[in-house]
Formats: C-alpha cells, structure tokens, sequence
C-alpha cells in the first residue's frame, strides 16, 4: 500500500484552511476573511508594482546616453511620473500594511480577524477603483507632472491627464485611511487576554504607528488633490497667482501628508525587521521597550518635519530652521533602533536564512538612507543638493532599499504561514544577494552624479555623467532579474514546494501556533498571553545556552 | 436568536465589545475629517490673511439669511438625533420615539439642503460663480469664492450621506429588519451626524460674517 493510499484512508478529512474555504471567484471577492483580503492585496500590488517597475526599466534604458535615443522628453516626462505614482500609492503605501498587515495583525494578538472585516473589503475596491483611474491616466496617454503634482505646473500649464490622476490617488487614500482606522480599532479592541500594550510584537506596534499616520495625514492628501481638481477642472481660482492665490500652499498641505508618507512606507517595514533578526539570532530584541517608544516617536516627529522639502521654495528662513532641527531630531530615534537592531545580534546564534538576509541588508541600506537624509536636513548641503540625483538616491535607500528589502525579506518569512508551503532556500538566499547587490550598483553611482550636480527629471545631461549613468542603468537590469527571481520561484514553491510545518522558523509569535495555512477563524481556542514577545532564550542567558532543542527548531520542517 | 445576538456581527463575541468597538471606530474616523476640513480651513486662513480686503467685500455679498436659518435647521437636527440615540440607550419601549426623532433629523437634513439650494440659486443669478464675468472687482474675491463653493459643496456631500445613513436606519427600523434600540449603527450615526454639524458651525462664521462686523 502506498503512502497516497494510506492518507486518503485516514479517518480525518484534511483540515480546512482559508485557502480552502471556498473556491469560487465569489468566494474571494466577497470575503470578509483578512487573510483572503491581504492574498486580493498582495495579487493587486504585484501588478503594479511591475507596471511601475516597467516604466522605470524604460527610463534607465533611455539614460544609459546622455542625449536619449528612444523615448521623446514628454513621453520620458510620463514615464518617470507614472512610476512614481505607482510606486508610492498603488505599491509602498499599500505594501506591508494591507498585505502582511492584514494577513497578520488578528493573528499576531490573537484574533478572529479584524474589528470591521467589510471596512477591509470595501478598502480592497477602492483601491481597485483607484488603480483603475491609473491605468486609464496610463492609457489615455499619462501624466507628467511627477509624482508631487506641483502647482501651478499641474493646475494651470500641463496639458496631461492631470485629473484622473489625481482622482486615482485621491481615491485610494480614502483606501488607506479606511485600512488605518481598521487597524486602529483592531489593536485597541481585539487583543487576546493577556496580551498587554508591551507584550505586542514589534509588528504589531509598527503597524499601529502606521496606521495613525495614515488616518491624520491621508485626509490633508485628499484635500490638497481635491484642490487641484476643483482648480483644473471647475475653474476655481485656488493656486492662481493672478486671482490671489499662493501655489506655495499646496507645497506645504502635499509634503504634510507626503512626509509621513515616507514613515507610513518605512515603519512596517521596522516593524518586519523587528521580528526577523530575533528570530534568525535566537536572541531577545535589544531594548523592547525603547523601540517601542521609538516608532512612537518617529510617527509623531514625522508630521512637524515637511518643510525640509522646501527650503528652496520661497519659505521663511525661521521655519526653515526649526524644520532643519526637528529633521535632525527624528533621526534620533531612528539610529535607536538601529543600533536595537544591531545589539541583539550580540552573542546570537545567526543563521543567513532568506529572511535575514533581507533583514540584515535592510538594516544597512536603511542606514546609508537615513544618514544621507541628514545632509538634506542640514540647509546649506541641501541648498547645494536640492532637486539633483543625491535626494533621488537618498529617497530610494530608504523606500526601496529599506522598505522594499523589508517586503521581500516579510514574504520570504511569513510565507509558509501563508500559504503552507516551503521555498527554495538557496535560490531565495540568491535572490536576496543579487538584489543587494543590484540596488546597490544602481543608487551608489547616483549619490555621485547629485552631488555633482545632476538634476533630477532630466532627460538628457552632460556626458561627463555618463559614466555613473551606465552604472546606474547595469545596475538597475541586475535588480530587475532580482525581483521577477522570487515571482519564479515563488509560484514554484505554490505547486512543489514541501509542505510548511505549522512554525518552521522555530519563532515566538501567536501567528505560528497556529497551523499553516491558518483555519478561517485563526485560531482553535482562544489564546491566552502570559509572557512578553521574542522569548528565544531564558532571561540572562542567551541563544548559546539554550537547550538544542530550542536552537534546532528551525531546521524542522 | 435572541434580540441582542441580531445584532451581533463577527469578529465579536459579545454586544457591548463590538459597540465600543463601532463608536471608537467612528471617532478615529471622525478624527481623520477633522484633518480633511482642517486642511480647507487652513488655505482658507493663508488666503484671507493675504488679502483681508477682498475677503471682507466678498464676505458681504453672502446671504445670512440662508446662512442663519440653515444653521439653526442644523442645530435642531443635532438635538432630535441626540433625542434618538438616548432613547435607543435606554432601556425601555422607545421605538416610536426613536423612529419619530430619526425621521425628523432627516428632514431637517434635506430642509437644509433645499435651503442651501436656494442660496446656491441666488449666488449664481448674483454671478458669484468664479471666471469670466464674476461680480467682484477685486481678483482675491474669487478665491473667497472658489473656497466658499468648495467647502460648502464638500459639507453638502457629507450632510448627503448622512442623509442617507439615517434614511436607512428609519427604513430597516419601521420595517423591524434591525432592532433600533441599542444599535450600535445609530450610535456610529449619530456621531457622524454632530461632526457634520459641528463642521457647519465653523464654517458659518467663515462664510458670513467677514467683512460684517463694521
């Protein structure tokens, strides 16, 4: 008798998992269940995030010389306008939060699912809905604005589909504030007994701060593209100098949302790291508590900081100041948390799984970013930088090479959870290196080309830039292949990989108590919490002294 | 199923906990407008302290008639549907009261919106639409203009699906699809319902007044 036989003759039905709960399209796109709501989230956000890759891959094609040989300036205008938009809102935003966030958040404290699952369905189509309206902007012929939509620029002068544009971004931040009062509520209302404000996970914790974030400053976005539409579209006199109005207003409501915007990308992705470098150290988190207070901080110190984007706008020397100081401020505790991260590698028992190593080059990408971001808080460096490749390569260290790091290395860790299934360990760890690697090759060069006076935006520039140009370019086909790598082997792993254990990593967490995939409802029985996270060894000891047991359990399947 | 499981809706084992849960719900969203109107307010603010003068003259031409009379319509819409949700807080055979109040607020609701048609009527017939051929002589004007018409627009929709909100409850209510008493929806309602009014009554000294005063 085969092993094949023998199963199906087991007295018990295999157990029900939410991938399994129904198989009908209806059954995906009416569900309430978070964990089908973050797959509809993961499947929306991959899309775009190859569409704006693509249009992006077209640009670094187009630069490789300096005078441009295939695309016209306003189709290059479009291009790297459209990558933008789709980056920040249809991508980064939406990210980490409406996939693993979504995905992990009632499991991680312990719950059914989230406080208002419909809320989260309806997030899910207006999304959809906005990224209609991108693809049609993309279709109709594109936008050219730049992400930032400047005024008068977008209001009076172009001549491009501003409108549905902006109506595209407009609607999926009703999305986002949707997703952050859900998540809100879910964090307050819908913890397990025991499960204490600091017995969170990090996760947990990044993803409240997030969520904040998203419900105070989104609005702040909308308004200031409602704005925009009423005035390009009604004719209302709003950013019109000659009727009185003040184009530098927009600057100031659009950077107070799209400064917080950055910690709304970047936050969960703290939070991804938090829960990854304990678990492949077989260390506590160094300093729980502070890194608790310091997502706190970076969410609140992250709204008083927006006019460092405008120190060049015509704004009043004594605001720029305070702007510069509280720049400077925010980057305390993010170093904090660097330097968390950083110690509770100490006397660790590491292993370079997949997830780590996205952690680890997180932590140093995210470094690298953040401390070039204090040239730019600092006014007379920024003066000399403003508008080149230097805040083009300082932005991207921290949104792709911290955030979108993050994501892989979140994908690679929660997978088993997610689906039930094990990757390709080594073409994992491959990836997560040529990435690395990649990204590298393609933002180092242009820290250089900025600091030496290259603009952003341009399509074409003096030859003496080529060199970092082609270097930029090389790099960026490396970090192509990095990143369709794990769609590959991935969807591999869907049909042959082996089945994931309910905790492979050997990893605290309430998420992995329960089986992989998880049941509709999470959980069996209710969980109690009676112990604070990351206990991967007693306290005063560390991962060296634990029993082998403990330290072998990732090497379980 | 008894009465206090009808209501009840996953993920919540009990009542209480999913109508604390719906009425913070609502107060981080209500939060989140406060931003979206405040971000108005603010250009609002930059504008008339760059032009004063314009500010004032356009401020002049509004009609406080309409103004004044929508704002007590409103403020008696806040007192019947705070009549409707106290009553539904209580325990006793409140359901005609309830019905009655929530009726009312609705009406008093589209009573303002009919006002504020006529208003919007007048402004145009006056052309105090901003572009070519606006009344004013003074360009800042318009700006007045171009936000008066955008945040009462803005409030109107508001005002619009609150409308439609309690519409809906009086609907399922007479019908006894749901139990009105002790709802958590009438609460969540209702707390949208005040915001909305609480918003007008920052805007009707915005609108009306500059330029009145001397």
């Amino acid at each position: 008798m085969t092993d094949a036989a023998l199963a199906d003759e087991l007295p018990f039905p295999p157990r029900a998992d939410y991938l399994r709960a129904g198989s009908t399209l209806l059954s995906w796109l009416a569900t309430t269940d978070h964990k089908r709501i973050a797959i509809l989230y993961a499947l929306t956000i991959t899309v775009f995030f190859f569409m704006g890759g693509a249009a992006i891959t077209a640009v670094r094609v187009e630069l490789f010389v300096p005078n441009g040989w295939f695309l016209s300036s306003d189709t290059y205008n479009r291009l790297f306008s459209f990558h933008g938009i789709i980056m920040v809102w249809f991508f980064l935003v939406p990210s980490i939060p409406n996939t693993f966030g979504n995905f992990l958040l009632p499991l991680m404290i312990g719950a059914p699912d989230v406080a208002f699952p419909r809320l989260n369905l309806f997030s899910w189509y207006l999304t959809l809905v906005g990224g209609i309206f991108a693809v049609y902007t993309l279709v109709a012929g594109g936008v050219d604005t730049g992400w930032t939509f400047y005024t008068p620029f977008s209001t009076m002068f172009s001549n491009t589909h501003v409108l549905t544009a902006a109506a595209a971004v407009f609607v999926v931040g009703f999305a986002s504030i949707a997703t952050g009062v859900n998540f809100i509520a879910t964090t307050h209302m819908l913890r397990a007994p025991g499960m204490t404000w600091f017995r969170l996970p990090m996760f947990v914790w990044s993803i409240y701060a997030t969520s904040i974030v998203m419900v105070l400053a989104t609005p702040v976005l909308a308004i200031s593209l409602m704005l925009v539409i009423a005035e390009r579209w009604l004719g209302l006199p709003i950013f019109d100098p000659a009727r009185g109005g003040d184009p530098i207003l927009f600057q100031h409501l659009f950077w107070f949302y799209s400064h917080p915007a950055v910690y709304i990308m970047v936050l969960p992705a703290m939070g991804v790291v938090s829960e990854i470098i304990p678990c492949f150290a077989r260390r506590r988190l160094f300093g729980y508590d502070f890194m608790v207070y310091a997502i706190v901080a970076i969410a609140g110190i992250g709204f008083f900081v927006w006019g460092h984007h405008m120190f060049v706008s015509g704004q009043s020397p004594y605001a720029s100041l305070i702007f510069s100081f509280l720049s400077f401020v925010i980057a305390v505790p993010s170093a904090i948390k660097v330097f968390n991260w950083t110690a509770s590698l100490y006397r660790g028992q590491i292993s370079f799984n997949s997830p780590m190593l996205y952690a680890l080059g997180f932590v140093g990408l995210f470094t690298t970013g953040g401390l070039s971001g204090l040239f730019l808080a600092s006014i007379p460096i920024d003066v000399h930088v403003t508008d080149t490749y230097f805040v083009v390569a300082h932005f991207h260290y921290i949104m792709v090479g911290g955030s979108v790091s993050a994501f892989f290395g979140a994908l690679h860790f929660w997978w088993p959870k997610i689906t039930g299934k094990m990757y390709p360990e080594s073409w994992a760890q491959f990836a997560a290196i040529t990435m690395y690697f990649g990204f590298n090759m393609t933002f180092l060069p242009q820290f250089v080309a900025g600091y030496l006076g290259m603009p952003r935006r341009y399509h074409t520039y003096p030859a003496e830039f080529q060199v970092y140009n082609v270097m930029s370019s090389a790099g960026a086909a490396v970090l192509a292949a990095a990143y369709l790598l794990p769609l590959m082997y991935l969807t591999w792993s869907l049909f042959h990989g082996l089945r994931a254990s309910g905790n492979p990593w050997g990893a605290t967490g309430l998420e992995w108590t329960t089986t992989s995939p998880p049941p509709p409802h999470n959980f069996d029985i209710q969980p109690l919490v009676d112990r604070p996270p990351y206990q991967y060894h007693a306290e005063g000891q560390s991962a060296g002294t634990d029993s082998p047991e403990v330290q072998n359990a990732r090497s379980l399947r | 199923m008894t009465e206090a499981t009808s209501l009840l809706r996953e993920p919540w084992e009990r009542l209480e906990r999913q109508r604390q849960a719906g009425k913070f719900g609502i107060w981080v969203f209500l939060a989140s407008e406060t931003l979206f109107f405040g971000a108005l307010m603010l250009t609002y603010a930059v504008c008339r302290v760059e032009h004063p003068d314009a500010f004032a003259a356009a401020g002049r031409e509004t009609n406080i008639w309409f103004g004044t009379i929508n704002t007590a319509i409103l403020l008696t819409s806040s007192l019947t549907m705070a009549v409707a949700s106290q009553a539904a807080a209580e325990n006793g055979r409140s359901r005609r009261l309830i019905l009655v109040c929530l009726g009312a607020t609705a009406a008093l609701g589209l009573a303002f919106m009919i006002v504020k048609g006529f208003e919007y009527k007048e402004d145009i017939e006056k052309h105090l639409l901003p572009g070519a051929g606006f009344a004013l002589r003074q360009p800042a004007a318009q700006l007045f203009y171009g936000l008066y018409w955008l945040v009462t627009g803005v409030h109107a929709i508001h005002l619009t699906i609150g409308i439609v909100l309690v519409v809906r409850l009086v609907l399922l209510g007479a019908a006894r699809q749901i139990r009105l008493r002790g709802s958590p929806e009438l609460e969540v309602t209702a707390l949208y319902w005040h915001l909305v009014d609480v918003i007008w009554i920052f805007l009707y000294p915005l609108i009306y007044l500059p330029g009145r005063a001397s």
